[in-house]
């Protein structure tokens, strides 16, 4: 069954309230879509060009408003909805995942369990390029690490799409906005640039789901999702968990282990 | 004025461990280096990761964490949970860029008063060979608001 099919069913039965995928819009670019009639399905489409991780819609008030949601999704979606499910953020009932795969058949995933199930059986390596990117800068030294991010940092203007375009954040308030006392300099120079991402990497280790969709919302070409990709393969090299592995998983820097190894502390 | 580079050396300690112990080395009369700037949080549970960078972007050249020892916190896993933090921020910064040489973590007991001298001693050392952290001073004076 393909995608439209498959939410015409839904809609039509009443399953859900509204599906959440993509059309094509302007010069054949894909943009997100939210279908609440079963007549309008017939536009929908799902194919690699279809980048954006629909899942930080499902966080979000004006959708939560429209029922039970049906998303279209690729495996770091579907992370993200458990990721979400584990931070109490949205209700297992309230979504319903749509995992599309690459001959368009769609697969309908409406608990958590399944998700989950559906995860484990798919593949979800970090794309090459990134890898490759990952592993350079592995190999530079500390020195040549730090030109790397400065020279990459430079360029940041502080417009947030990262944050933005994040499906883990979801903070009414973030601490980029506190100014009372001003905890990270709002100016995009140096140290507002580094101490800005240092922030977002930390906030989301353990959580990223490596949909890699800030490092595409990026208006100047940083590859920032290589810094979240990174404390994320941390998190779960040192503690063994990958976010959004399970709606019920801790995460990783609220718990602890007693027996957790580190080698620098004296 | 001295000719030798006395690094500015800023430590978190623990209220209930190394805040005592460096207490003790004091009252057991033990010297140790003027360079550091100890200063007291509940625990190390209470170290948020950005204070670091802060003290680095206040002109520290080197940084000490020190709290109790694993078992011993007085809040049962402030430590614990401060160790994951160390664990995967320490891991952020070097990918950053970030000279981790210059932050030192130890655990120092209220009984170990020479320790905590010796751990002061020893960074200081280390970072008068090192010298000043200019890269991340200079970013810092560049973006003086």
């Amino acid at each position: 069954m393909d995608v439209n099919e498959k939410a015409k069913q839904l809609l039509e039965a009443g399953t859900v309230q509204a599906v959440a995928g993509f059309q094509t819009g302007t010069r054949g670019v894909r943009r997100p879509v939210f279908i609440r009639r079963a007549e309008d399905t017939g536009r929908l489409v799902f194919d690699p060009g279809c980048r954006h991780n629909l899942a930080q819609y499902a966080t979000r008030t004006p959708v939560k408003r429209l029922g039970r949601l049906a998303l279209t999704l690729r495996p770091s979606g579907i992370r993200a909805l458990l990721q979400l499910m584990a931070e109490r953020q949205i209700q297992e009932p309230d979504v319903l995942a749509l995992a599309v795969d690459p001959d368009g058949q769609v697969t309908e995933l409406a608990t958590a369990e399944a998700m989950e199930a559906h995860l484990a059986l798919t593949a979800d390596p970090v794309p090459a390029d990134d890898q490759a990117l990952l592993d350079r800068l592995d190999r530079m030294t500390r020195a040549e690490r730090w030109g790397f991010w400065q020279n990459e940092l430079s360029r940041c203007i502080k417009c947030y799409a990262c944050r933005s375009s994040c499906p883990m954040c979801y903070c009414g308030q973030c601490t980029m906005d506190c100014n009372r006392p001003q905890w990270v300099p709002p100016p995009s120079h140096g140290l507002g640039n580094l101490e800005y991402h240092m922030v977002r990497a930390m906030h989301l280790a353990g959580r990223c789901v490596r949909c890699g969709d800030c490092g595409r919302a990026c208006p100047v070409g940083i590859p920032i999702h290589l810094l979240t990709f990174h404390t994320e393969a941390a998190v779960q090299a040192q503690f063994g968990q990958r976010a959004g592995a399970s709606a019920k998983l801790d995460y990783a820097l609220s718990t602890f282990r007693p027996d957790d190894q580190e080698t620098f502390i004296r | 004025m001295t000719d030798t580079f006395e690094p500015k050396i800023t430590a978190f300690v623990c209220n209930w461990c190394t805040y005592a112990g460096a207490d003790l080395t004091g009252t057991s009369r033990i010297k140790y280096p003027s360079n550091v700037r100890v200063l007291r949080l509940p625990c190390t549970g209470r170290i948020d990761f950005m204070l670091l960078a802060k003290a680095f972007a206040r002109g520290a050249d080197g940084i000490i964490i020190s709290g109790c020892h694993p078992n011993d916190c007085h809040y049962t896993s402030g430590n614990y949970h401060a160790r994951r933090r160390w664990m995967v921020y320490r891991n952020l910064m070097d990918f950053m860029g970030i000279d981790t040489a210059r932050i030192t973590f130890s655990w120092v007991s209220a009984a170990e008063g020479a320790k905590w001298a010796e751990l002061v001693s020893e960074v200081t050392t280390k970072l008068r060979a090192m010298g000043p952290y200019t890269e991340y001073q200079e970013l810092a004076l560049a973006g003086v608001e």
